[in-house]
């Protein structure tokens, strides 16, 4: 038997948890997104003192969990002294700093390398074109190749986002009130798993599927010039 | 060169001792050409011959290991690099060199994430500063210039090989280049695709432009070319005018280059 009085209840407390998992969603993802386009451009570079420290990053966040990165920024820096004085103390004491921490570099990793896999994609005509037309280094990034990886990336793109979406549960290890730490309260405080736990199941979904559809609003917009034409120009 | 021409015609471009090798190849082996204004100047040869790499040196796409290039009487200051190889001293003199020499290319090399109308707009607004208006107003006009007008907001991946191709000679056109420069730019194209590009070249070939054309399409080069260049092995083996030298081959390599070749 479901308790749908229990859900009734504690529909406020999972629309603050809802609240809590897209702010520390939105605010993850937009940093990584800016970090990852400079990033991004570095580790495609030719030269391997940009490539190299790059790629070292992403192989180090990449092959370790989430969880641990998180547990690392907010209990195991805390144990050191000099961060303990040092000015920066009340950012890493705070919960909020260090799960946005840990959030945007994990997601600046793995978009780094979405990115990078869609610029090298660039077919080299494209850049030949832009450069036989006197185009600077900057506006070929700026209006070529970023532009167009970008484009490339979004389907990709959108796999981390619900990647990121739903790593977002990890905050509650960092006692965030998030929407999986809700569930476990609403549990605790009434024993009910499946009502606590399904209901916080059902949020994950829609949001997951609204992200889904968001991506696809804007493969729609975006990614006109790849999709195949029904009925090919007969004009000659 | 600080030669004063009196009178005739102006010289747009000229290239002294051009050699590129690719590894221990060595690919071009003193090339030298100069083209006066209104010159359309067919450039053959077998595969392998050189003659894409000519022009691709033209405009440093590849880097040669020696050489001059001269625009318009201003010459592009070079230096080797670690390899070798030249570089533009000046980043900012070579794109203004590119931007006067606007090349089309045998895989047309649109940007696929613009419509047929960005791909024309994009280099007048972003190298030359041409307000946007402006250069939409341009575009306009040379994607009519070249028919194809009613594709002007459709992706390159839905247009055919020739409308690309057409869309790519409005975008070189769209600078108002000195000189244009032409890469294969039939040899991607289906058969029947083939017309409509050469077309719209030899209207362009008529106008008085300046072309400097890298061809398999004798056809073409008989026709329409003020001149014939013939390349062998990364040496001009012989120029002059299309009658005489597509008729009169004297060395043995263009008699029999033009023996197997389609007319």
């Amino acid at each position: 038997m479901i308790d749908w009085a229990l859900i009734a209840e504690s529909w406020p407390l999972y629309l603050n948890g809802l609240k809590v998992s897209l702010i520390l969603m939105a605010i993850s993802v937009s940093a990584s997104f800016l970090l990852s386009v400079p990033l991004a451009i570095a580790r495609v570079s030719p030269n391997p003192w940009l490539s190299k420290p790059v790629f070292l990053y992403t192989y180090v966040i990449r092959g370790t969990p989430l969880l641990v990165q998180l547990y690392m920024i907010y209990f195991g820096l805390a144990q050191f002294e000099w961060l303990r004085e040092s000015i920066a103390w009340p950012l890493f004491r705070n919960a909020w700093f260090c799960a946005w921490l840990a959030f945007a570099l994990n997601s600046t990793a793995y978009t780094t390398e979405i990115l990078a896999g869609a610029l090298r994609q660039t077919p080299s005509g494209e850049l030949e074109a832009a450069r036989s037309l006197g185009m600077s280094t900057a506006t070929i990034y700026g209006r070529i190749l970023l532009p167009s990886a970008i484009r490339r990336a979004l389907p990709q793109y959108g796999n981390e986002l619900v990647m990121v979406m739903h790593a977002t549960s990890i905050a509650s290890a960092v006692t965030i009130v998030e929407l999986t730490r809700t569930a476990r309260d609403v549990y605790y405080n009434h024993l009910a798993p499946f009502e606590a736990f399904g209901l916080v199941a059902v949020f994950y979904f829609v949001i997951t599927f609204a992200l889904v559809g968001l991506v696809k609003l804007l493969e729609g917009r975006f990614l006109r010039h790849l999709r195949p034409m029904s009925v090919p120009s007969k004009a000659a | 060169m600080s030669m004063v021409m009196a009178a005739g015609p102006v010289e747009k471009l000229r290239a002294e001792g051009l050699r590129k090798s690719f590894g221990t190849v060595e690919v071009l082996k003193g090339v030298s050409l100069a083209a006066n204004s209104g010159d359309v100047i067919a450039m053959i040869g077998s595969s392998g011959s050189g003659k894409s790499t000519v022009l691709r040196c033209l405009n440093l796409l590849e880097r040669p290991n020696a050489g001059r290039i001269i625009v318009s009487g201003e010459e592009l200051r070079l230096v080797p690099d670690r390899r070798g190889e030249l570089d533009a001293q000046d980043p900012q003199q070579l794109q203004r060199m590119r931007a006067r020499l606007a090349m089309v290319f045998q895989q047309f090399n649109l940007w696929g994430h613009m419509t047929a109308l960005e791909n024309v707009i994009e280099a007048p607004i972003r190298v030359l500063g041409l307000a946007r208006a402006e250069a939409v107003a341009r575009a306009e006009r040379y994607l009519a210039r070249v028919g194809v007008s009613h594709r002007k907001d459709a992706y390159p991946s839905h247009m055919s090989g020739g409308e690309q191709q057409r869309v790519a000679i409005a975008r070189a056109l769209a600078m108002e280049p000195e000189v244009m420069l032409f890469d294969e730019p039939t040899s991607a194209l289906d058969p029947e695709l083939v017309g409509e590009v050469l077309r719209v070249m030899r209207s362009l070939a008529e106008e008085g432009r300046t072309m400097l054309v890298v061809t398999h399409e004798m056809g073409f080069a008989r026709e329409v070319a003020s001149r014939v260049i013939f390349l062998h092995r990364g040496v001009i083996e012989e120029e002059g005018p299309p009658a005489e030298i597509l008729s009169n081959p004297r060395s043995e390599r263009l008699q029999s280059f033009l023996a197997n070749s389609l007319k």
